[in-house]
């Protein structure tokens, strides 16, 4: 019996001294998603007197591999939860013979929900990998080490280009999203329920105020950092060969995905109050 | 710290005193102490763990030394402001194992760019110098090539051309004949002789390959599990006493005795 209870004893410290480890690494990897956010900022708006200016070269040839290209996917995704919203909406708002008040209800879900949320999991699916990805083969040829030695500070030139790049492509992209998604809408209320395009137009600009597209637009800019910083920290994080890569680039999406859908929550969460 | 008293600049390139090094908590390097002369080539060598690619890293300023001082050029790097080490990183030049090439860009964008960091030069000054450099390791006319485009030695010998571009006084390699096949790296090899006879550079080289390490050192580093066994000329190192560099001369495999009862109970236990 002593045995036994020794033998549980034994187990749950194990397993609590095991947890207690897991919460301070995932302490420490916020502390230094932080710090890699403010250095990249640093350097963003202090690298010129510093002899490490942040070149505009770089910033929108980033901005167009992160926002011209995934606008076919966003673009397709959108309209398909626009017309989505639609049809649940209207399948529910029929119990209380509401179906005309649908296009409220999709509107304020795509401007303070649904266009930012679909926005920033595609976007995390495509760079958050591509950022690690990159940026993971660079350290493992020492080519961070190359960059560090010639004098050149490695956030400054991989970093802060890619953070502001996000900044100015994910909002635009939202706002496309949120067009499509509308769109979608209008269409299926079109063919559902009669409604013509004007009057679907007038009630959506009746129910939306500016703040909803704006809580939408800065959800978008806290998912395009989160998107930078876990892709760039995973990369440089990096230690084994191709199979750290690849392992920085599937770990990259899956927390900047589930870090996405954390923080929309508690921005949902204030904004609501 | 000797100065030259006509030109005014250090007669001690580097100077590395008491260095100690941790990885974690597992100290890697015990209190090393070596320096290096104006224009020699100061090998550094030992096996596999001698921690010699571990004070390469010290000295290139990419790791933070527990304790000790490390001085290039003069300058303790250890306590430089990031401004102060930044202008101290235009002397220097370094070609990593690999070439470490950046694989986005050609090679001419490659070797131009400390250029494009730390000068304001034009274009055409940074081709023409880019050029000149591309000459100087035989690759002029692969300029607009992307790295995998490029053979083992190709790479390497861009890497150079790279380190060199901003004529640095002290220049690093981290096992430069690694992947080469011999004719290559003693090509690689009589370049490293004429940059020290050329421009007076200052060399330092890691390596493990013996036959260049004799041949371009002046003087050479021995390490050995994170201490410095024995500093010398080649002549010195040669002949010396100590069995552990003997055997890293002649190839020897290391000779642990046989404990039969230690192996009985590795095998039983």
């Amino acid at each position: 019996m002593r045995d036994v209870v020794r033998w549980l004893i034994r187990r749950s410290l194990s397993v609590l001294g095991a947890s207690g480890q897991r919460s301070i690494a995932v302490l420490e990897e916020v502390g230094y998603l932080f710090s890699l956010f403010a250095e990249s900022l640093y350097w963003a708006v202090a690298g010129r007197w510093l002899q490490q200016p942040v070149r505009l070269a770089p910033i929108f040839s980033a901005a167009m591999a992160v926002g011209v290209t995934a606008i076919p996917i966003i673009a397709l995704a959108s309209f398909a939860v626009g017309t989505m919203l639609a049809i649940q909406g209207i399948y529910s708002l029929r119990t209380f013979g509401a179906e005309s008040q649908v296009a409220l209800a999709i509107a304020i879900s795509v401007t303070r929900e649904f266009a930012p949320l679909i926005t920033g999991i595609f976007v995390a699916g495509r760079s958050a990998s591509a950022i690690a990805a990159q940026i993971g083969t660079m350290q493992v040829a020492q080519e961070i080490d190359a960059l560090s030695v010639i004098g050149i500070n490695p956030v400054r030139y991989l970093v802060s280009p890619l953070l502001l790049a996000m900044l100015i492509a994910m909002p635009a992209l939202v706002v496309m999203s949120n067009f499509v998604a509308l769109s979608g809408g209008a269409l299926y209320c079109n063919l559902e329920l009669g409604m013509p395009f004007s009057a679907y137009v007038e009630s959506t600009i009746d129910a939306l105020k500016p703040s909803d597209v704006w809580q939408g637009l800065s959800k978008s800019f806290v998912f395009g950092a989160i998107i930078t910083l876990v892709g760039a920290s995973n990369g440089f994080m990096v230690t084994a060969g191709a199979e750290g890569v690849g392992k920085a680039t599937t770990r990259s999406v899956v927390v900047s995905i589930a870090s996405i859908i954390l923080a929309d929550m508690i921005f949902s969460y204030f904004q609501s109050r | 710290m000797g100065t030259d008293a006509a030109a005014g600049t250090p007669a001690i390139a580097i100077e590395v005193e008491n260095l100690v090094a941790h990885y974690g908590s597992r100290e890697v390097l015990h209190s090393v102490s070596m320096h290096v002369h104006r224009g020699e080539i100061m090998v550094i060598m030992g096996g596999s763990g001698s921690g010699k690619s571990t004070l390469l890293r010290h000295l290139l300023g990419l790791r933070r030394p527990t304790s000790g001082s490390i001085r290039l050029l003069g300058r303790d790097i250890t306590r430089l402001s990031a401004r102060e080490m930044l202008a101290l990183r235009r002397n220097i030049g370094v070609s990593f194992q690999g070439g470490a090439l950046f694989n986005s860009m050609t090679v001419r964008e490659n070797v131009e760019l400390p250029l494009r960091e730390h000068s304001k030069l034009d274009r055409k000054t940074m081709q023409i110098i880019s050029r000149i450099k591309l000459e100087v390791v035989n690759l002029a006319g692969f300029e607009n090539l992307m790295p995998a485009e490029l053979s083992g030695g190709m790479i390497k010998r861009a890497a150079l051309a790279r380190a060199i571009v901003m004529d640095p006084q002290l220049l690093f390699f981290d096992e430069p004949s690694a992947g080469l096949d011999p004719v290559v790296s003693a090509e690689l090899d009589e370049l490293i002789l004429s940059l020290r006879d050329a421009m007076n550079m200052t060399i330092v080289v890691v390596t493990h390959e013996l036959e260049s390490a004799f041949k371009i050192a002046d003087r050479i580093t021995v390490l050995d599990h994170g201490h410095v066994l024995e500093i010398g000329d080649t002549a010195q190192i040669r002949s010396s006493g100590n069995e552990r560099i003997q055997n890293l001369i002649n190839r020897r495999p290391r000779n642990e005795a046989l404990d039969a009862d230690e192996y009985l109970r590795r095998l039983t236990e």
